[in-house]
């Protein structure tokens, strides 16, 4: 009832071929961009932008990019902590080496880093497959995190190895306040977004698929394993080498290689199977549930034991926070193997027959 | 199945909302102390007294009735030694209108560096953090008081070449840098390499990958290298398997020496006689059960059920650290009431004038119950260390003992050093030096 596409007529391809063809999609997107650029930043506070926003829409970045990967063209990657450090390490040598670099150029150029690197990771995928891929994604992680803490060059010869970034400027703009931090990112995430989408829905994306669920009978109906292959690499390896500038640049300003440890990996992967793999939707669940959720017990636990009348020390939280943490992701597995974004669309479905379920 | 998912949704949306209104909370006439700390992970071990020690201290000062009457309120939170994680934790203590931050780790102390001055909280980092925050015309915000780890580095050398009769007899010797790979292992190299450059050793730089279980290989290098000393920068798990690794490869324990990270009873107490003879530097105290402050925290606080943590650890090196760390931050914002109000809540602001102008006399640390721990400290405007005394200690099997006299590092090596990293972080930053002016306010 509230969600029916009856009376919906499509007269012209292009209406029948737009993002969101259901006129109820089209207002609810409009009505979300426009909460999170005008509404959020009135009411939001600056922890919440710090602590919660910035990270979440950062990390939501990076999840559609290993998503592209993982989700539609079916390569498991565990090397998408090292795409990040390089798209930060490559936007911060730009930043810092060329005089007067733009935030903007030196961001882009980081991703275009990170691309390369991907690529060139991405072609043990021609041979192998499946977890056996993840293990050659692997050794993408453990180069990484050897290039950038032993490789002096990368982080300009500082003696800790730990490398900041200061007076960022965006069009003359100073990005110093948290809304402003906040609107530049969430920006690159809306544009990078419709790309994306646009992507995964046009012929490349369909190729991508195609490779997915099988490449043997793919490549029999002429689509080249390659290009589809090496192209959700340079695709996704671009998208998440941004996020991981942004991570760097926005978000901690002063960072070390252990920023970007397997342990992201690991993250990001996690992000993408709650979230739901092959949706866009499910890389903003997912981010939203493996940052926000651990950040949201820490603080609710102590709270709750404080309605019933107990302390609990720190290490106490920290613990239970693991264990239900953990118990969450398994639960949500079990009863949803399709992730939150499958969630989401048996919602939509529910509201669409009601109030006479069938 | 799919009712507990409709029911479980929007039960889930509400949980977030709350969580996003939660940190706006407790304002009130108490001075906030944040404690970042680690009691998880694979730092745990050696986080947990040191945050014992911590809370115990300010435990201590609300019991003897505050500073001027002003109590201290404070609240912990867990960071795991991960600097992301660290950032969330001082985040969400912003709110509080905190005195000062002590993150307790070298990574989160890079990232917070740049957030405090926005956010006018000073970086609290006793015996850690960026050495050429030492610097306070260019680190406006970080006080490394007590000590830094070139400091560390320094009266380690100063040590070794003692034992071996004279900077001049290390020429020609090799000494190896067993470091954790993260900023806090990399600090000491610029004034290890600086030495090395001008007493003619030759330095080998061995770097362990965190968390620091694993350490065959570089003790395969150190087999085959066979380096005169070993100079050990480990933290948490990596000490005691270090240790317990030269125990295997036959590495005199002897020869090497510990930064004050990686000297505690933690560190040796698995290996116990396996340690023996090895040493470490101490920023000022080392493990003293007999002293003035151990007492009266066993007194006040312990034997009344109210202590932090095992009773046993108190007067621990690590806990006599977290101890240390408090006490100098409490007396900035002693020192801070003293010129802004006595028994009022300071600022932030207000907090980093006390810590620039902290100046420690002997009486007064005697009578805070330090006597025989700790030496003088007075800070400056230009100077946010204050002090630069270190003692060896050597672990005999049971218990650590002072092996050495008072070490100060050598400021020839150490000004000069501060000043180039800090101009050129300065420049990099685009910051100006501060001038005399900026220094009165």
């Amino acid at each position: 009832m509230f969600y029916r596409e009856n009376g919906q007529f499509k007269t012209s391809y292009q209406a029948d071929q737009q993002i969101f063809p259901i006129a109820q999609d089209r207002v609810f997107v409009v009505l979300l961009l426009l909460v999170a650029f005008a509404g959020v930043p009135f009411f939001a506070s600056d922890y919440m932008f710090r602590a919660i926003l910035i990270p979440f829409v950062i990390m939501a970045m990076a999840a559609l990019g290993v998503n592209i990967l993982v989700g539609y063209c079916g390569q498991i990657s565990l090397g998408s902590g090292a795409f990040m450090a390089v798209g930060a390490y490559g936007a911060y040598n730009f930043f810092a080496r060329v005089p007067d670099m733009p935030l903007l150029p030196a961001l882009l150029l980081g991703g275009l880093c990170a691309t390369a690197f991907g690529i060139l990771f991405g072609l043990p995928s021609l041979r192998v497959r499946g977890l056996y891929l993840a293990v050659a994604t692997l050794a993408a992680q453990f180069f990484a995190d050897w290039m950038f803490l032993r490789v002096k060059w990368f982080t300009l010869d500082t003696p800790s190895g730990s490398v900041s970034v200061s007076n960022l400027q965006i069009f003359g703009f100073p990005l110093d306040s948290d809304v402003s931090k906040y609107l530049f990112c969430l920006s690159l995430l809306v544009v990078i977004a419709l790309l994306a989408k646009n992507l995964v829905r046009g012929a490349i994306g369909r190729e991508w698929m195609a490779i997915r669920d099988m490449d043997v009978a793919a490549a029999v109906i002429g689509i080249r394993p390659m290009y589809a292959k090496l192209s959700a690499f340079a695709v996704s390896s671009f998208i998440i080498g941004v996020a991981g500038a942004l991570w760097a640049f926005i978000y901690l300003g002063s960072w070390e290689p252990g920023a970007f440890s397997v342990d992201q990996s690991f993250r990001l992967l996690f992000m993408v199977i709650i979230g739901g793999l092959g949706s866009i939707m499910g890389g903003f669940l997912g981010a939203a549930f493996i940052i926000v959720l651990p950040i949201f017990l820490n603080q609710f636990l102590p709270m709750l034991a404080g309605l019933a009348g107990v302390e609990i020390s720190t290490t106490v939280v920290s613990h239970t926070e693991l264990m239900i943490f953990g118990a969450l992701i398994v639960w949500f597995l079990i009863v949803e193997p399709h992730g939150l974004a499958k969630l989401w669309a048996i919602g939509k479905q529910k509201m669409r027959v009601w109030p006479f379920p069938y | 199945m799919m009712k507990t998912n409709k029911r479980l949704l929007p039960a889930l949306l509400a949980a977030f909302a709350l969580s996003a209104a939660m940190p706006v909370l407790a304002q009130s006439k108490d001075q906030f102390v944040p404690v970042l700390s680690y009691r998880t992970g694979p730092y745990a071990p050696n986080g947990t007294p040191w945050a014992n020690g911590f809370v115990d201290y300010l435990k201590l000062v609300n019991v003897k009735g505050g500073i001027n009457n002003v109590k201290i309120s404070y609240e912990e939170c867990e960071t795991g030694y991960d600097t992301a994680r660290s950032v969330e934790c001082y985040e969400r203590l912003k709110s509080k209108n905190p005195s000062f931050v002590q993150p307790l780790s070298t990574g989160a102390t890079f990232a917070i560096t740049e957030k405090a001055p926005v956010d006018k909280i000073p970086v609290l980092t006793v015996g850690y953090g960026r050495s050429e925050s030492a610097d306070g015309a260019v680190f406006k915000w970080n006080f490394p008081i007590a000590g830094t780890y070139w400091v560390a580095a320094d009266t380690i050398l100063q040590a070794i070449a003692k034992k071996e009769g004279g900077w001049d007899k290390l020429k020609g010797k090799k000494i190896g840098l067993v470091y954790h790979d993260s900023p806090f292992g990399k600090e000491p190299i610029p004034l290890v390499q600086e030495r090395a450059r001008s007493h003619g050793f030759e330095l080998q730089l061995l770097p362990v990958t965190a968390p620091g279980v694993e350490q065959k290989a570089t003790w395969l290098q150190v087999r085959q290298a066979r380096p005169d000393y070993v100079v050990l920068w480990g933290w948490g798990v990596m000490n005691s398997t270090a240790i317990k690794e030269a125990q295997a490869t036959g590495y005199p324990r002897e020869k090497m020496y510990g930064v004050w990270w990686a000297g505690a009873e933690q560190d040796v107490k698995d290996v116990a006689d396996g340690a023996k003879g090895y040493n470490a530097v101490t920023i000022q105290h080392g493990a003293e059960p007999n002293a003035d402050i151990v007492k009266t925290m066993l007194a006040q606080l312990h034997s009344k059920g109210q202590g932090t943590g095992p009773k046993e650890e108190v007067g621990q090196v690590l806990y006599l650290r977290g101890v240390m760390s408090a006490m100098i931050g409490i007396e900035g914002i002693r020192a801070a009431q003293e010129r802004f109000g006595k028994g009022k809540v300071m600022t932030g602001e207000q907090v980093r004038w006390g810590l620039e102008n902290l100046n420690l006399t002997q009486a007064k640390l005697d009578a805070l119950g330090f006597k025989g721990v700790m030496r003088p400290i007075s800070t400056s405007c230009m100077d946010h260390m204050g002090a630069a005394w270190t003692r060896i200690h050597t672990w005999n099997g049971k218990a650590w003992e002072f092996t050495s006299d008072w070490m100060q590092a050598d400021e020839q090596i150490l000004k000069p050093l501060v000043k180039a990293t800090a101009d050129k972080y300065a420049a990099e930053k685009k910051l100006n030096r501060r001038t005399g002016q900026d220094c009165q306010s």
